[in-house]
């Protein structure tokens, strides 16, 4: 294939524009909601969003009436205690599966994987009446418990696949130097795989900050996520599309700007052991 | 630091023995009690009559939940949804994946814009998904209508969401459209891994695209393809969402899977008996893929 160059034409016949057409396909869904929030609410039925008289109208009424701010600060909470959790349980254990050789590794690996497998349905009827029994229904931390069980074996098994790529023989040498087990993997493998670990965290935020029917049965009046407040506007506002949409965008936006910064080193991340298989 | 220097030798072994056990603790602690133990706690509510409104009322009914359930219409009926779900969701995505992971890895000026833009989809929480997909498919003022229309190729507007016979053709193409990313993203990474030399010496050879392609390509991402698949059909299994928010499994039963069915039966019915019932049931049926994908990763990682 690197031998000859195609021309620019056949080029643009089969490569530029069925990407272009995929494209429009992905985005497609997307902008026309973008633009149908910022069309005015009074002509939308009658004309069809459009870009023309363009108002941001129904985004102050989101943060006025409905109180979507609320939302976004219990969406912040959750997701950023999710991340916590998930990254500080998981380094000394990626670690330990990374540079130690011992009796029940596969095993317990495995159970990490394993754990990703099953439906969440298996786990969200037990999770109700276990925070119903600790009182912890409608609360942050049922949230961040609830989230966690998909966080930890993720972050695990992606901090295992980093930490896989930086040398042994670091930890080795600072160790020679005098440094316990510890301290080498706090001042030596923690600083060099902080690429990966910002990469992990920001994925765990934006699938906790996405995450749906846990907010939904576990959350209630005083924790309302983002995810839930968009759904009851689909109930409560069911023709205003205009506010609707503008809920969405909002809804979405942080996630998917932390997903286009991060994307490249989460992909390598994700794909690594694909490719190996 | 000069402690390490004092510490007798038979310590520092028995130390080297424990550290890794010990730093997988804490992981190893949290996830049994948050996850073992309520899917333990699951099965053991499965063989219980147990509705959450008479908490007092556990009572052991043996496998008489299980034995309802395949006497439950319903339960086939989601059963069926669940197959034809997959079976159509998963070798859409693929194909759709694969042109477009081929697309990206030719050259041409604008590909890293395209291969950042690609994965947007992925991005999205599952409620926007939904919600915007409901606005597209809305039967008064839909683009979906509104396009196809204007194409000539439908006479009248269709209530796409509202009528059984599409509901849950719709929903499946608004799957396909999440899920494609991911697999074109797999792909790509495959492909990237195939060793230029073989193009330059099959075309040396004088070996055709096609041939090219049937010969070298398609083998080189045979692996992660399987891969994907298997990750996907657990996923795509296991995500009802998007079902619940767009339809709510409705109209009817007309898009009812099996872990929606366990997930309305326990939030609306409050039966946590059944709908234990029915979520132990399908994790049965997904044990099978499970499975199926362990024994690769297993060969691969020996």
């Amino acid at each position: 294939m690197a031998l000859h160059k195609p021309s620019t034409t056949k080029r643009i016949l089969t490569v530029d524009l069925p990407m272009l057409a995929i494209l429009v396909f992905t985005l497609g869904p997307y902008l026309w909601m973008f633009i149908t929030s910022i069309s005015d609410e009074s002509t939308l039925f009658t004309e069809g969003p459009s870009l023309l008289n363009a108002t941001i109208e129904n985004y102050t009424r989101l943060f006025r009436t409905v109180g979507f701010a609320e939302n976004l600060l219990d969406s912040f909470i959750v997701a950023g205690g999710t991340v916590i959790v998930g990254l500080s349980l998981s380094v000394t254990a990626a670690y330990s599966f990374s540079r130690f050789n011992f009796r029940g590794k596969r095993i317990l690996m495995l159970q990490f994987l394993l754990i990703n497998m099953f439906p969440l349905v298996l786990l969200i009827l037990p999770l109700f009446v276990l925070m119903r029994v600790l009182g912890l229904l409608d609360t942050h931390i049922a949230l961040i418990i609830a989230n966690s069980t998909v966080a930890i074996p993720f972050s695990i098994w992606m901090m295992v696949s980093y930490m896989n790529g930086i040398p042994r023989s670091l930890d080795e040498a600072a160790m020679t130097d005098g440094c316990t087990r510890m301290q080498a993997l706090r001042r030596v493998v923690l600083p060099l795989c902080l690429p990966g670990i910002i990469a992990t965290g920001i994925y765990i935020f934006i699938t906790s900050w996405n995450e749906y029917l846990y907010a939904l049965t576990l959350g209630g009046r005083n924790v309302r996520t983002i995810t839930v407040a968009v759904q009851t506007l689909i109930g409560e506002y069911e023709v205003q599309w205009g506010l609707l949409t503008a809920g969405g965008i909002v809804g979405a936006l942080p996630a998917t700007v932390l997903f286009l910064l991060v994307q490249k080193r989460l992909i390598s991340g994700l794909t690594q052991g694909a490719v190996k298989g | 630091m000069t402690h390490v220097s004092e510490t007798p030798k038979h310590r520092a072994s028995l130390g080297r023995q424990v550290l890794p056990y010990a730093m997988l603790t804490p992981a190893v602690l949290v996830t049994l009690a948050i996850v073992f133990f309520p899917m333990l706690q699951t099965a053991w509510m499965s063989l219980h009559e147990y509705v959450l409104f008479r908490p007092n009322d556990f009572t052991w009914v043996g496998l008489d939940n299980f034995k309802a359930a395949l006497n439950d219409e319903v339960f086939w009926i989601s059963l069926k949804h669940t197959i034809i779900w997959m079976c159509t969701t998963i070798p859409a995505q693929l194909l759709l994946g694969l042109v477009t992971a081929l697309l990206l890895n030719q050259e041409f000026p604008w590909r890293p814009v395209a291969r950042a833009l690609i994965i947007i989809p992925w991005a999205l929480p599952s409620v926007v998904i939904a919600l915007m997909w409901v606005w597209i498919y809305d039967s008064n003022y839909g683009i979906a209508n509104e396009f196809l229309l204007r194409m000539g190729l439908i006479q009248q507007a269709i209530p796409w969401l509202a009528d059984p016979d599409t509901a849950l053709a719709s929903i499946i193409l608004t799957l396909t459209w999440q899920g494609f990313p991911f697999f074109a993203v797999m792909i790509l990474a495959g492909l990237q891994s195939i060793p230029q030399s073989y193009y330059e010496a099959a075309s040396i050879d004088g070996a055709s695209a096609w041939r090219q392609f049937w010969h070298i390509t398609l083998p080189g991402i045979s692996g992660v393809m399987m891969t994907a698949v298997l990750l996907r059909m657990i996923w795509v299994a296991n995500s009802f969402d998007v079902i619940f928010v767009m339809t709510g499994g409705g109209p009817g039963y007309a898009t009812h899977t099996l872990p929606l069915y366990a997930f309305i039966k326990a939030r609306t019915n409050l039966d946590f008996g059944y709908g234990s019932a029915i979520a132990v049931l399908f994790t049965l049926l997904l044990m099978v893929v499970v499975v199926f994908y362990l024994k690769r990763t297993g060969k691969a990682a020996s």
